[in-house]
């Protein structure tokens, strides 16, 4: 691993090190440029891992604190966790569960194909799914994302037979194993999944793709990477001209530091990016770096999101296996005799028993509460999960008292659900319900959103630069040498998971970026 | 102390009435068996009465009446060794249990099984009840013994992972054509 002096000012300064971040590490490193990773975590790695649910939380969850407002019921039962998302290398691809869906072209053109919507900040991304293709292409070769390349779907878990028999019984035409970045077959000197049923605790087995063990060394073995872990970056500064000039830090022991950059990627997911924008305000940027539309922080979202779990009078065993073992995607298009704008996934979920007696009914109790655990082995599972639509009150925001341990304050992270969120949610509970009654379910349980895992938005990119914080590279129109490298540049949501999105847009800002740089533009 | 035990404290202190700060006790769990209900409470601090009545409160919070006393009287124990470490706890137990016995001017323990429960959704969004409740939901169901009831299996990776044991051994519905599921390796 190469290491590079803190006054070096000729670095890529890259803070997070995820699917955004990790991504974007390794493209440039491959192109030469040195880059100087800062990652907020430590380095974990499979042997590390353990499959045990709150211990696995516990190692890789950010649990620093947040602060949550707003009618959505997250922040009525997980106060102070609004999001599920990591603090470690590799960030939340660590935690992720693998699902590698393009997004559609028509969700590109969110505000050209549902037009004005009531209390929505609508807009257009400013590139095309034509635009984005060939990234996509190269990101699941990257990823061996499975029915891609001529990599073959994973084996069907018990999970997934049963959402297969209801779903297509109730008529479904769409329904299959994913498109997973998780191997089917060894692959990129990573073995195939081995069906442990614990993707969200990191995988043991590094089946699953995540930038820990497969872009970071990548990029180390080039020698252009120094990873700086456990590294919380407090702020970016800039000289007169106004571009940044570097970032401060704490390091592992809490010291100060400060690393000087020719430029910055901020890429710390969609609630610590903007924090860490607005954090960084000065005289000549009052209102934080980025800023000059007003739009850092805002246009939260969340995506459409909650769970059916369904018991039957027969086993299931629904935690055996890919968390995330299949998809339907008929209700993913865009049909306004629905009775909202967009659409959603249905992706098979489980949960072991120590999170499905947190998650289930957060906060219930007492026998209508125990006798659906009684049947837990008889329980399927599945996520709903859709495009949410940008809001400007949706957004995060510093924290007026509470600060963190470095005395930074902490985020705020307020939300609502707009109508047409809460009209796909209450379609989607019906259509799982469902599916699962096709199949012989008892009885079907709507569970409410999760702390969220796809936190997206916060500093959107678009075509004109009152509309939003970045271009379509990422590139923030107020700042040349300034980047958004994480979810937090998406325009609107979609309904598809977004890692593989992020990722293209990664290696496509890499390679902008290489070219900038060596035209001197930057 | 660890940085875990560390990381644990700070979380806890910091989340509120997140039934997820609980987790920490979880790991604390011992796997006991034989003896029956009251033997296993090991009371450090808080009263017999005390340990009786929450015992039977996590028993109605979370009722499973095919699991012994023994593994909600481990949550009571838990309980006992909080309340021994940090007196705020012990005098939110004990007024809890005050509470419980003055609400309807019985001891809540002698309160038929409605009355009991009436009496704990009167009281359903006080700091005792949030506390015993979120103690409950995470470390009764943290406890392996209680997966293996449950039928969950915990951890897989020593034993190979779920490929060869059953990942897909449903046969109570037809098997999935081979484009939506592919065979295995």
């Amino acid at each position: 691993m190469a290491v590079f002096e803190h006054t070096d000012d000729t670095v890529v300064v890259i803070v997070g090190s995820g699917a955004g971040g990790g991504t974007l590490a390794n493209e440039l490193c491959q192109q030469g440029i040195k880059v100087v990773l800062l990652e907020a975590g430590s380095r974990l790695g499979p042997d590390k891992f353990h499959n045990d649910e709150w211990e696995a939380f516990l190692q890789t969850a950010w649990l620093d604190m947040r602060m949550t407002s707003g009618s959505w019921r997250v922040a009525r039962d997980f106060p102070n966790l609004p999001a599920w998302i990591c603090k470690t290398v590799g960030g939340s691809t660590v935690h992720w569960a693998g699902a590698s869906l393009r997004l559609q072209e028509h969700e590109f053109k969110a505000q050209t194909t549902y037009g004005a919507i009531d209390g929505a900040n609508m807009l257009d991304w400013p590139l095309t799914l034509q635009d984005l293709e060939p990234y996509y292409s190269k990101a699941e070769d990257k990823m061996g994302v499975t029915r891609t390349n001529d990599i073959p779907g994973l084996p069907g878990n018990n999970n997934f037979k049963v959402m297969y028999a209801g779903a297509t019984r109730l008529g479904y035409k769409n329904v299959h194993t994913g498109r997973m970045a998780i191997n089917s077959r060894p692959r990129d000197d990573r073995g195939s999944c081995l069906q442990l049923g614990f993707c969200f605790q990191g995988c043991k087995s590094g089946a699953k793709w995540s930038t820990l063990y497969t872009e970071i060394p990548k990029a180390e073995a080039t020698g252009n990477l120094e990873l700086r872990t456990d590294c919380h970056v407090a702020q970016i500064e800039h000289d007169d001209s106004g571009k940044v000039t570097g970032v401060v830090y704490f390091d592992k022991d809490g010291v100060e530091q400060r690393q000087q950059a020719r430029l910055v990627c901020v890429a710390g997911n969609s609630i610590e990016t903007p924090r860490l924008l607005l954090n960084s305000a000065s005289s000549q940027y009052p209102d934080g770096l980025a800023n000059s539309s007003g739009q850092v922080g805002k246009n939260y979202m969340r995506h459409m999101t909650g769970s059916i779990y369904a018991v039957f009078d027969k086993p299931v065993h629904m935690y055996r296996g890919t968390t995330m073992a299949g998809i339907i995607t008929d209700e993913s298009g865009h049909d306004t005799s629905r009775g909202f704008a967009g659409g959603y996934e249905m992706e098979t979920l489980s949960l072991g028993l120590p999170f499905i007696t947190s998650f289930l009914d957060p906060g219930g109790w007492g026998r209508e509460f125990t006798q659906y655990i009684d049947l837990y082995e008889n329980m399927a599972g599945m996520w709903l999960v859709g495009e949410d639509l940008p809001q400007e009150s949706n957004r995060i925001t510093l924290h007026d008292t509470a600060k963190d341990k470095f005395g930074l304050p902490v985020p705020n992270v307020h939300f609502d659900d707009h109508p047409n969120d809460i009209a796909m949610r209450n379609h989607a509970f019906k259509q799982g319900s469902a599916v699962y009654h096709a199949a012989g379910a008892i009885k079907a349980i709507e569970t409410p959103p999760y702390p969220s895992t796809h936190n997206l938005g916060t500093c959107r990119m678009s075509e004109k630069p009152e509309d939003g914080v970045c271009n379509a590279f990422g590139q923030t129109h107020d700042i040349a040498n300034l980047f958004i490298s994480d979810g937090s540049q998406f325009t609107t949501s979609a309904a598809e998971n977004p890692t593989l999105t992020i990722v293209s847009l990664a290696i496509r800002q890499a390679e902008y970026i290489a070219e900038q740089l060596s035209q001197q533009a930057i | 102390m660890s940085q875990q035990g560390i990381k644990r404290r700070q979380f806890l202190k910091t989340s509120g009435g997140v039934a997820m700060g609980a987790a920490a006790a979880g790991s604390g769990l011992i796997a006991l068996s034989g003896s029956r209900t009251a033997a296993a409470m090991t009371l450090s601090t808080l009263s017999e009465h005390e340990g009786q009545t929450l015992l039977r409160m996590t028993r109605q919070l979370y009722p499973h009446d095919s699991l012994a006393d023994i593994y909600y009287a481990s949550l009571v124990n838990e309980l006992d060794s909080e309340a021994k470490n940090n007196p705020d706890t012990a005098a939110l137990l004990t007024q809890g249990v005050t509470d419980l016995d003055a609400a309807l001017g019985i001891p809540w323990l002698d309160l038929s099984d409605g009355n009991q429960l009436t009496v704990l959704r009167s009281m359903e969004f006080t700091p005792f009840f949030a506390k015993v409740k979120s103690k409950t939901v995470v470390s009764l169901y943290n406890n392996p013994l209680v997966w293996r009831h449950f039928g969950y299996e915990g951890e897989a990776f020593s034993k190979g992972g779920y490929i060869n044991r059953g990942f897909n051994d449903l046969t109570w519905l037809p098997d999935p054509p081979a484009d939506a599921s592919p065979p295995a390796a």
